[in-house]
C-alpha cells in the first residue's frame, strides 16, 4: 500500500474540506456532522477486522459501550479532560479486543458473528446489573460537556489521527499479514504468519477504534452514557454502514458513515413520511436497495469505475 | 435432509455413544429426578419447556433457511412478528382464533416466499455479507411497518387457550403452557414429515445439498429454495403466535428477545441440525428457567449475558455446536 498521489491528493482535499466545513454550518448541523465521524471511526475499525482479517463481527456497539462508559466514568468520578478518555477509551478496547479475540480464534464465520452479537446483546446489560457504580438504566453523566463546534473539532481531528494510524498499520508486514489470513489461512500459516497473534491483534484494533468511536458518541450526547444508546442497532449499524462502505475505501467509508449518520435525520425533515415510523421505513428500504444496487458496496462501485481508466 | 446426509455418512463407522448424547441423557435424568422430587421444580421445568419449544421453533426456522443458502436471517423474528400483528387484525375483523391462526400460515407463506424471490434472489448469488444486510435492512423495515401501520402501542389478543391451570399430584401446569408444547411439536412433526415423505420435501432436500445436481435432475432449484423461505416464514408465524400469550401483550418488540434466544438454540444444536436446533430451544428454555428459580445471582437483568456466556463456552468446547459437523479445510 504505497500512496499513490492520486489517493494522497483525495485524501487532501477530504482533510481540507472538513476543516472548512464547520464554518458554513450551524450548531445543530456541526453536532451531526461530528456524529458521522463517530461512525466513520468505528466503520474503519470493522473494516481493519472484517474487510482486512475476515473476521465477522457484529458486536462492535459492545465496545463502543465500553468505550462510551470510560469517558463518563472518568470524566463524572476524575474530572479527567475529555480528550484524555478517549485515549484511556481506546487502550482499554485494544486489551477487551485482544480478550475478546482470543477465544474468537476458535471460531469462524456465523458463530464468530453470532458470538459477537450475543457481546452485543449482552454488555448494555451490564450497567443495569451494578448500578451502583454504572448509573443503572439511568446512564452516566460525564462531568464536562463539549460545545457543538469543540465536539466536531475533536471528533473529526481523532477521525483523522486513527485513520493515519490504521494506514500505518496496514500498509506494512501487519497489513500483509492480515491479506494473507482473509485470503487463505492455510495457505497464511505456511507462509510463516502467526495466525493466532495476528487475528488477536487486528480484533484488538478493531475494538480499540470502536472505543474511540465510543468514547466520542457519549460526548455527542452531552457527555450521557446510557444502556439504551448501546442496543443492538448500533452494531447493525456499523455492520450496515461496513456493507455500503465495501472495503478499502476512504470514500467508501465516508459514505458509508454519512449514510448511517445523515440519512434518519434527513429522512425525518422528509414531508409525508417524516415521523419516527416513517424514518425507520425509509432506512430499511434504502439499506436493501443500496445493497441490491450495489453488493459490494461504495468502494466495488469506485473500483469499476476506475477499471476502464486503468486499462487504457 | 438429514436423511440424505446421514445415509452417506452411514457406512462409516459411528462411536457407539457421543460425549454429547450422553450429556443429553444426563440432562434429562436430572430434569427427571427433579421434576419427581420437588413441584416447583417440575413447574418451572414445563414452563421452561413451553418457552423452550417457542425458541425452538424459531430457531428451526434459522437452521431451514441456513442449510439452504447459508446465510442466518436477520428478519426472522420481525417476520413472525409482522404475522402476529396480521392475526390481531383478522380477529379485529371478527375471525375466531383458529381461523385467524389457519389464514396468518397461509399469509406467512406468501410473504416468506415474496421476501425471497423480490429481495434474497437478486443478491444471493453475489455476496453472503450483502444477503445478511439485506435481512438487517428487512428487519427495520418491517419494524416500520408495522409501526406504520399499527403503532407501537400495546394491544392485546384473545388468547387461544385461556387462563386455566392444570393441577397434577400438586404440580401446577398452565394450560397455556401446555397447548404451546403441543401446537409447537405438532407444527414440528408436520414440518418433518413434508420434508421425509413428499415429492416436494425430496426436492427441497436435494435443492439445498446439491443445487447443480438437482437442476440436472428437473428439481426447480430457486422455487424450492423461495418455498424454504415460505415454510421457515410459516414456522416463525408459529412461534410468534404462541410467544404471544406468554407475555400477554402485543408489541413491535415482541420477538426480539426470543430471536436472540432462538439464535443461541440454533448456534446450540450447530446451526446444520434441525434436530439440534429444537433440542436446542428446549435446553435453553429449561435451563434459563431454572437458573432464574434457582441461582439468586442471576438476575432477570443478567440473564441475558448469563445464557450467552454459557452458549460461549459451549462454542469454545464445540466450536461447531452440539450436532454439528467439523467441516474439513482444503487448500
Amino acid at each position: 500500500m504505497r500512496p499513490r498521489p492520486v489517493a494522497l491528493g483525495t485524501a487532501a482535499v477530504a482533510a481540507t474540506a472538513i476543516a472548512l466545513l464547520p464554518f458554513t454550518l450551524s450548531g445543530y448541523h456541526q453536532a451531526l456532522a461530528a456524529q458521522v465521524a463517530v461512525f466513520f471511526i468505528a466503520i474503519l475499525g470493522l473494516n481493519v477486522l472484517t474487510g482486512y482479517t475476515g473476521q465477522i463481527s457484529i458486536g462492535h456497539g459492545a465496545f463502543m459501550a465500553i468505550g462510551g462508559y470510560t469517558t463518563a466514568v472518568l470524566s463524572r468520578d476524575h474530572h479527567m479532560s475529555l480528550a484524555l478518555t478517549i485515549l484511556v477509551a481506546f487502550a482499554i478496547c485494544f486489551v477487551c479486543g485482544l480478550l475478546v479475540g482470543l477465544p474468537a480464534l476458535r471460531l469462524s464465520g456465523v458463530y464468530l458473528a453470532l458470538a459477537t452479537f450475543a457481546l452485543a446483546v449482552s454488555v448494555p446489560q451490564i450497567p443495569l446489573q451494578f448500578s451502583k457504580y454504572l448509573g443503572g438504566s439511568g446512564g452516566v453523566q460525564s462531568a464536562t460537556t463539549l460545545g457543538h463546534l469543540r465536539l466536531y473539532g475533536t471528533s473529526w481531528t481523532t477521525a483523522a489521527i486513527l485513520f493515519v494510524l490504521a494506514w500505518l498499520i496496514l500498509r506494512g508486514r501487519t497489513g500483509r499479514a492480515f491479506r494473507a489470513i482473509r485470503d487463505s489461512e492455510v495457505a497464511a500459516t505456511s507462509s510463516g504468519v502467526e495466525l493466532a497473534v495476528y487475528k488477536t491483534l487486528a480484533f484488538g484494533v478493531s475494538a480499540a477504534f470502536a472505543g474511540a468511536a465510543g468514547s466520542l458518541f457519549v460526548m455527542g450526547t452531552n457527555g450521557f452514557a446510557q444502556p439504551s444508546e448501546f442496543g443492538i442497532l448500533l452494531s447493525l449499524q456499523i455492520l450496515v454502514g461496513a456493507a455500503i462502505a465495501g472495503l478499502g475505501s476512504l470514500w467508501g467509508v465516508l459514505a458509508g458513515a454519512a449514510f448511517v449518520g445523515l440519512l434518519p435525520t434527513i429522512s425525518s425533515d422528509v414531508p409525508v413520511i417524516g415521523s419516527t415510523h416513517g424514518q425507520d421505513v425509509v432506512f430499511g428500504l434504502l439499506v436493501i436497495l443500496v445493497m441490491l444496487l450495489l453488493p459490494t458496496g461504495v468502494a466495488g462501485l469506485l473500483h469499476r469505475l476506475r477499471r476502464p481508466q486503468a486499462r487504457t | 435432509m438429514v436423511e440424505l446426509a446421514h445415509r452417506r455418512f452411514l457406512r462409516v463407522r459411528r462411536p457407539p455413544a457421543s460425549p454429547v448424547g450422553l450429556s443429553i441423557v444426563a440432562g434429562c435424568v436430572f430434569l427427571v429426578v427433579g421434576s419427581l422430587t420437588s413441584t416447583i421444580f417440575a413447574q418451572q421445568t414445563v414452563a421452561g419447556l413451553a418457552t423452550g419449544a417457542v425458541y425452538g421453533s424459531l430457531a428451526l426456522a434459522l437452521v431451514l433457511i441456513y442449510r439452504a443458502t447459508e446465510v442466518i436471517n436477520f428478519a426472522q423474528g420481525e417476520m413472525a412478528m409482522a404475522s402476529v400483528y396480521v392475526a390481531y387484525q383478522l380477529m379485529q375483523w371478527g375471525f375466531s382464533y383458529w381461523e385467524a391462526f389457519f389464514t396468518t400460515l397461509v399469509f406467512a407463506l406468501a410473504l416468506g416466499i415474496v421476501i425471497q424471490v423480490v429481495l434474497i434472489r437478486p443478491v444471493q448469488h453475489k455476496s453472503v455479507i450483502a444477503v445478511v444486510i439485506v435481512t438487517v435492512g428487512l428487519f427495520i423495515l418491517i419494524d416500520g411497518i408495522v409501526d406504520w401501520i399499527w403503532s407501537a402501542d400495546i394491544k392485546f389478543m384473545p388468547a387461544p387457550f385461556g387462563p386455566k391451570v392444570y393441577h397434577e399430584g400438586g404440580v401446577a401446569f398452565a394450560r397455556n403452557d401446555v397447548g404451546t408444547l403441543i401446537v409447537t411439536f405438532c407444527s414440528v412433526v408436520l414440518l418433518w414429515l413434508l420434508f421425509q415423505y413428499t415429492k416436494l420435501g425430496l426436492a427441497m432436500r436435494a435443492a439445498a445439498l446439491r443445487p447443480a445436481a438437482a437442476r440436472l435432475v428437473g428439481v426447480r432449484v430457486n422455487w424450492m429454495l423461495a418455498v424454504g423461505w415460505g415454510l421457515a416464514a410459516v414456522l416463525g408465524a408459529v412461534a410468534g403466535l404462541m410467544a404471544e400469550p406468554a407475555v400477554f401483550v402485543l408489541q413491535p418488540t415482541l420477538m426480539q428477545p426470543i430471536l436472540l434466544y432462538a439464535f443461541a438454540a440454533a448456534v446450540l444444536g450447530g446451526l446444520e441440525s434441525p434436530a439440534g436446533a429444537v433440542v436446542g430451544g428446549l435446553a435453553i428454555g429449561v435451563f434459563l428457567n431454572l437458573v432464574g428459580q434457582y441461582v439468586h445471582f442471576v438476575t432477570s437483568e443478567l440473564r441475558p449475558p448469563f445464557a450467552f456466556a454459557v452458549l460461549l463456552a459451549v462454542l469454545l468446547v464445540k466450536p461447531t455446536g452440539l450436532f454439528g459437523r467439523r467441516s474439513v479445510r482444503k487448500v
